[in-house]
C-alpha cells in the first residue's frame, strides 16, 4: 500500500471503527481513539515530506490500479508541488479539530469524531486523485459527513444551514459531473487527468467546460456572488466544522481551478480571466466591506474568508508564477489562520454561548493567555509581515502589479479593509474595560486549548518568518503548470 | 416434438410452479400463526431457484425452447436470479410485519409471491409476444390479490381496485399494440417480428401505430409519467410488504420486457420509440421529483421517487441507437440494466427499514415517524441514510454509479439534444436530493418522539445489514456488476 493510500485510508478506517464500536457511555475512550487515529493519520503523511522530490514537476508517490474497468476508471493517486502541502495541512487540521471537540462535544461523540476522521481522509483523497471520476467521488463524498456535522451538532438554525450547504455545493458539482463525462467521451474513453490535460478542445467546448467547472469550484471557494452559503453555514456549524470548512474545504474549490479549469481549458481560462479577476476583486474589496459591519464574530470571519479566497483566485488568473504560488501560499496560510480564528471564537463561545461581538469586551483582562493568541491570529488575518497571512497576499499583490498596476493597486488597498475589520473586532472583543458579568467570570484557556492554539500559532509564525520550505515545493510544479496553460489547446 | 433443450430452459419455472402448489397445500397443515414451516420451505425453494438461475447465468449459454417461444440467455438469467433474491429478501423483511397484521393466515402471501415470481420469470424469458403477455398477466393478477390481501382494510382495498382497473387498461393497451404488430408483421415471435420490420417491406405508419400502444402499456408497467397515476396510491395503500413485492422485483421483469419487445423485437423502429421514451423520461423526472417534495408519507414519497428513478432508466434506453447506428447500444442498455438492479437493491433496503419500524397496529409511514432514528438505532439509521444518499446519487453509494453510467450513455450519443437532456436530468436530481436529504435530516437532526427500542428477528437484522452494506460496497467496487451487465447485454444483442 502506497503512502498516499495510507494517508487517505488510515483516518477513514479509524472513523469507521469509531462509528461501529463507539458508545456515548465510553466517551473518554472514544476521544482517545479518535486522537490516536488523527495522530497516526498525520504521522503517516510525514514520510511524504521527507521523500518529496522538489526538483521535478512530475507526479510523485504515484499509485495506479484499475478500479472500474468498464469506464476505464483507475484508482490513480499522486501528488505534485501544487497538491503536496494540502495533504499535510488536512491531516494536521484534523488533529487540531479532534482536540478542539474534546470536552465540547458530549452527545454522540463517536459519530462526531468518526465523521471528522472520515472527512479528513476523503479530503486528502481529493487532493491526491489523478483520475477525474475518483476526484469527483471524493469531492462529493465529503458532503455527507459535513452535512451531518452541521445538522447534528450545529446551532439553532442548523437545518437550514445544512441543506443550504449540501444543495448549493451539489448544484455546482452536478454540472461538473456532466463536464467530466463529456471529457471522458471526448478523450475517447479516459478519465485520466494527464490525458485530459493534453486533449485538444475547440473554443466552444472549452468555454462550456470552463463554466461547468466554474459552477463547481466557484461555489466551493466561494467566489462572489455565489458565496452566500458560507456565512450562513459558518454561523450554524459547530466550531470544528467551521474550522475544517474554512481551512480545507474551501481549498478543494481553489485546488480544482488549478487542476481542472486552467490546464484542461487554458484558452477559455485566458478568455474569461477578466471575469474571474473582476469577481475576485469584488470579493476582496466589497466582501471586505461587508465583513466590517458584521455583529456576529463567526459571520465576520466567514466574510473575511471569502475576501482572502478572493486573493487566491486573483492570483490564479493573472497567470504568472508569483500570482499562482502566492495563491497557493495564501491557501495554506488561510488554512492555519482561519482555523485558528474559528477555534478562538469557539473558545469564547464554549464559555459564554454567544457569538455577538457586543456581548464581549475586555476579555484580555480575564483571559490574558488566550488574548495573546487571539492577537497573533488577528494580526495574521490582517496580513502583518512576519505572520503567515502576509506572504501569500504580498506575492499575489506583486504578481498583480506585474500583470496590471491598477489591479494590483485595488488588491493592495483591500488590505486596509482586512486590517480594519479584524482589528476593530479585536478591539471590541478583547480590549477595553470588562463590561458584563459573563466576561468577568471567564476562565483562561486550559492545557488542551493552549496546545491546540499553540500548534496553530507555531505554524502561523513559522510560515510567516520562513516560507521557503512551502514555496520550494511548489516552484517547479507551478512553473510547469504556467507553461502548460500558456500553450493554446485549440485544434 | 419437444426436445431436451426446451425443458432445460424452463426447469426453474417448473420448480417454481410445482413448489407454489406444494406450498399452498403444505400450508393447510401448518397451524402456527407465524407460519414458520411455510416460510422456511418458501425460502428454501427460492434459494434453490436462485442458485440454479445463477448457474445458468454464469454458464453464459443461450438456449431457445419450445419453438422459440422462450429463451434462456445470460441477461434473462441474471435478472431472474436477482428477482428471486429480491423476492426472498422481501419475504424476510415482510414476515414479522405480515404476521402482526394477520396476513399470514392461509399462507397466501407465500403462494401468491411465488406465482408473482413465476410471472416475472415468464416475462423475462418470453420470446413471443403472447408468452410475454401471459407472464405479465400472471404477475399482475397475483399482485392485485396481494394488494388486497388485507381485505378488511379500506385503504388496501381501494389501492387494489385502482391497481386492477388501471392495470387491466394497461394490459389492454399492450395487447392491442401486440395485435397491431401481429397484423403488420404476421408473427408473434420476437425474432420474426424483428426480421419483418428490418426487411422494410411493412408500412411505417402501421408499425408506429402499434408501437404507440405497446410503449404506453410498458410505460404503465414501469410507472412513468403520464401513466404513473397508480404508483403513489398503490405504494401508499398496499400493506408495506406488498408494496415492496410490487415495487421491487417486478421492476427487473418490466425492464426485461422492455428489452425483449422494444430492443429485440423492434430495434429498427428505435428512432420512433426513443423519442417516445425521451418524452416519458423528461416528464417522469420532472413530475416525480417535484411531486415527491410535497409528500409527508414516506411510502408515497418513495413512490414518486420511483417514478423519477424509472425516468433515469428510460434515459439509458433511449440512447442506444444514434442515427440508425447501434454501436453504442450495448453501452446504453447495460447502463439501464445496472440502474434497475441497483435501484431494486436500494429499494429493498429502504423498505426493509420501513417494515422494521412498523409494529403491531402502527404503520411507520409518516416521515415524522423516522424522527431521531439515529438515536434509537444508529445502525438502521445508517442503512436508511445510505439508501437515501444512493437514491440521490451521491458517491460513494451505488446509486451514483447508476446515474453516472446512464448519463455517460446519454452524452456518448454525441447529440446536442441528449447533452441538454443530461443537464436537465442532473438538475432534476438536485431537486431529488432535497427530499432524500429531508429524510436523513429527520433521522439524524430531529429528536425522537418515541424511544422504544427497535427489535428485529435475527434473519431480518442480518439481511438488512448485508443489504445496506451492499449499497455502499457496490459503490466502492461497482466494477463487477457493471461488467456483468455489459457482458450479458452484449451477448443478448449478438444473438
Amino acid at each position: 500500500m502506497g503512502l498516499l493510500s495510507l494517508a487517505i485510508w488510515t483516518p477513514i478506517v479509524f472513523g469507521v471503527v469509531l462509528l461501529a464500536l463507539g458508545r456515548d457511555e465510553q466517551a473518554r475512550a472514544v476521544r482517545w481513539v479518535a486522537l490516536i487515529g488523527a495522530l497516526v493519520s498525520f504521522l503517516v503523511t510525514l514520510p511524504l515530506y521527507v521523500q518529496f522530490d522538489r526538483t521535478t514537476a512530475a507526479m510523485q508517490f504515484v499509485e495506479n490500479a484499475p478500479w472500474i474497468e468498464r469506464f476505464n476508471v483507475n484508482y490513480h493517486l499522486g501528488v505534485d508541488g501544487i497538491s503536496f502541502w494540502f495533504v499535510l495541512l488536512t491531516a494536521f487540521i484534523n488533529v487540531i479539530v479532534v482536540i478542539a471537540g474534546w470536552e465540547v462535544i458530549t452527545r454522540r461523540v463517536n459519530q462526531y469524531m468518526g465523521a471528522f476522521l472520515i472527512l479528513s481522509g476523503l479530503m486528502i483523497g481529493v487532493f491526491c486523485a489523478l483520475d477525474g471520476l475518483l476526484f469527483y467521488v471524493f469531492f462529493e463524498a465529503t458532503l455527507i459527513p459535513m452535512y451531518l456535522i452541521i445538522g447534528i451538532w450545529g446551532g439553532p438554525n442548523k437545518i437550514y444551514a445544512a441543506f443550504k450547504f449540501f444543495l448549493y455545493t451539489l448544484m455546482g458539482s452536478l454540472l461538473m459531473l456532466v463536464a467530466l463525462i463529456f471529457l471522458y467521451v471526448q478523450s475517447g474513453g479516459s478519465f485520466d487527468l494527464a490525458v485530459w490535460h493534453a486533449l485538444p478542445l475547440g473554443s466552444t467546448a472549452q468555454t462550456l467546460l470552463f463554466f461547468a467547472f466554474f459552477a463547481a469550484f466557484a461555489v466551493k471557494v466561494p467566489m462572489w456572488p455565489v458565496h452566500t452559503w458560507l456565512p450562513d453555514v459558518h454561523v450554524e456549524a459547530p466550531t470544528g466544522g467551521s474550522a475544517v470548512l474554512a481551512a480545507i474545504m474551501l481549498k478543494l474549490g481553489a485546488y480544482g481551478f488549478l487542476r481542472f479549469s486552467l490546464p484542461i481549458a487554458p484558452d477559455a481560462a485566458h478568455e474569461w480571466a477578466w471575469l474571474m479577476i473582476a469577481l475576485s476583486l469584488i470579493a476582496v474589496v466589497y466582501v471586505g466591506l461587508v465583513a466590517m459591519v458584521q455583529q456576529d464574530m463567526k459571520k465576520l470571519v466567514a466574510y473575511s474568508s471569502v475576501a482572502h479566497m478572493g486573493f487566491v483566485t486573483l492570483g490564479f488568473f493573472i497567470f504568472n508564477d508569483l500570482g499562482v504560488s502566492g495563491g497557493l501560499v495564501q491557501m495554506i496560510a488561510h488554512g492555519f489562520v482561519s482555523a485558528a480564528m474559528f477555534l478562538s471564537i469557539g473558545v469564547l463561545y464554549d464559555r459564554v454561548h454567544s457569538r455577538e461581538i457586543a456581548s464581549y469586551g475586555g476579555v484580555v483582562n480575564t483571559m490574558p493567555k488566550f488574548a495573546a493568541f487571539a492577537l497573533l491570529f488577528s494580526m495574521a488575518n490582517c496580513g502583518l509581515p512576519g505572520t503567515a497571512g502576509f506572504v501569500g497576499e504580498w506575492m499575489v499583490i506583486l504578481g498583480a502589479v506585474k500583470f496590471n498596476f491598477w489591479i494590483g493597486f485595488a488588491a493592495a488597498s483591500a488590505l486596509i479593509f482586512g486590517a480594519a475589520y479584524t482589528l476593530w473586532m479585536f478591539k471590541r472583543v478583547y480590549l477595553g474595560p470588562v463590561t458584563n458579568k459573563h466576561v468577568k467570570s471567564l476562565v483562561d484557556i486550559n492545557a488542551r486549548e493552549f496546545t491546540m492554539l499553540a500548534l496553530l500559532a507555531a505554524a502561523t509564525l513559522y510560515m510567516g518568518v520562513y516560507p521557503k520550505p512551502f514555496t520550494d515545493v511548489m516552484d517547479v510544479s507551478v512553473a510547469q503548470l504556467l507553461q502548460h496553460v500558456a500553450l493554446s489547446k485549440l485544434n | 416434438m419437444i426436445d431436451k433443450l426446451s425443458w432445460i430452459t424452463v426447469y426453474p419455472e417448473i420448480i417454481l410452479m410445482v413448489m407454489a402448489c406444494v406450498i399452498a397445500i403444505f400450508d393447510l397443515g401448518v397451524k402456527t400463526p407465524k407460519r414458520g414451516a411455510t416460510y422456511a420451505l418458501t425460502l428454501v425453494t427460492l434459494a434453490v431457484v436462485a442458485v440454479i438461475q445463477g448457474m445458468y447465468a454464469s454458464s453464459g449459454a443461450t438456449y431457445y425452447g419450445f419453438g422459440n417461444m422462450v429463451v434462456s440467455d445470460s441477461m434473462g438469467n441474471w435478472l431472474k436470479c436477482f428477482a428471486t433474491v429480491a423476492v426472498m429478501v422481501t419475504l424476510v423483511y415482510g414476515r414479522p410485519y405480515a404476521a402482526s397484521r394477520d396476513m399470514l393466515r392461509g399462507g397466501e402471501l407465500f403462494t401468491l409471491s411465488l406465482f408473482a415470481l413465476l410471472g416475472m420469470f415468464v416475462m423475462i424469458s418470453g420470446n413471443n409476444f403472447l408468452v410475454i403477455y401471459m407472464g405479465l398477466e400472471l404477475l399482475t393478477l397475483s399482485s392485485y390479490a396481494l394488494v388486497a390481501l388485507r381485505r378488511d382494510n379500506a385503504v388496501a382495498t381501494e389501492a387494489a381496485m385502482k391497481y386492477f382497473v388501471l392495470g387491466a387498461m394497461a394490459s389492454g393497451f399492450l395487447l392491442y399494440g401486440m395485435s397491431m404488430m401481429y397484423g403488420a408483421t404476421g408473427s408473434l415471435d420476437v425474432n420474426a417480428v424483428f426480421q419483418a420490420i428490418s426487411s422494410g417491406q411493412i408500412r411505417h405508419q402501421v408499425l408506429v401505430f402499434g408501437l404507440v400502444f405497446i410503449v404506453s402499456g410498458l410505460a404503465f408497467k414501469l410507472g412513468v409519467v403520464p401513466f404513473h397515476m397508480w404508483i403513489p396510491d398503490v405504494y401508499q395503500g398496499a400493506p408495506t410488504v406488498v408494496t415492496l413485492m410490487v415495487g421491487g422485483a417486478p421492476k427487473l421483469a418490466a425492464f426485461a420486457i422492455v428489452m425483449r419487445l422494444l430492443v429485440e423485437g423492434m430495434l429498427p423502429l428505435a428512432f420512433d420509440w426513443q423519442q417516445m421514451l425521451m418524452v416519458l423520461a423528461i416528464a417522469s423526472l420532472f413530475i416525480g421529483n417535484l411531486a415527491a417534495i410535497a409528500q409527508t408519507n414516506v411510502k408515497r414519497m418513495l413512490a414518486f421517487s420511483t417514478i423519477s428513478q424509472m425516468g433515469f432508466v428510460l434515459l439509458g434506453l433511449m440512447s442506444g441507437a444514434v442515427n440508425g447506428n447501434v454501436l453504442s447500444a450495448a453501452n446504453a442498455y447495460s447502463s439501464s440494466m445496472f440502474y434497475v438492479i441497483t435501484y431494486v437493491l436500494t429499494t429493498l433496503a429502504s423498505f426493509g427499514v420501513i417494515l422494521l419500524l412498523s409494529r403491531e397496529g402502527f404503520e411507520s409511514e409518516d416521515i415524522a415517524d423516522f424522527a431521531g432514528l439515529n438515536q434509537r438505532s444508529p445502525l438502521y439509521a445508517g442503512v436508511m441514510a445510505a439508501c437515501m444518499f444512493s437514491l440521490a446519487g451521491i458517491p460513494p453509494m451505488v446509486g451514483f454509479y447508476a446515474k453516472l453510467s446512464v448519463l455517460q450513455a446519454l452524452i456518448a450519443s454525441g447529440q446536442v439534444l441528449q447533452l441538454g437532456v443530461a443537464v436537465f436530468a442532473v438538475l432534476m436530481s438536485l431537486i431529488g436530493a432535497f427530499y432524500y436529504l429531508r429524510l436523513v435530516k429527520v433521522m439524524y437532526f430531529d429528536e425522537p418522539k418515541i424511544s422504544t427500542a427497535i427489535q428485529a428477528p435475527s434473519d431480518v437484522r442480518v439481511t438488512l445489514c448485508l443489504n445496506g452494506a451492499l449499497v455502499l460496497g457496490l459503490g466502492l467496487f461497482p466494477s463487477g456488476l457493471m461488467a456483468l451487465c455489459a457482458k450479458s447485454v452484449l451477448q443478448m444483442l449478438g444473438t
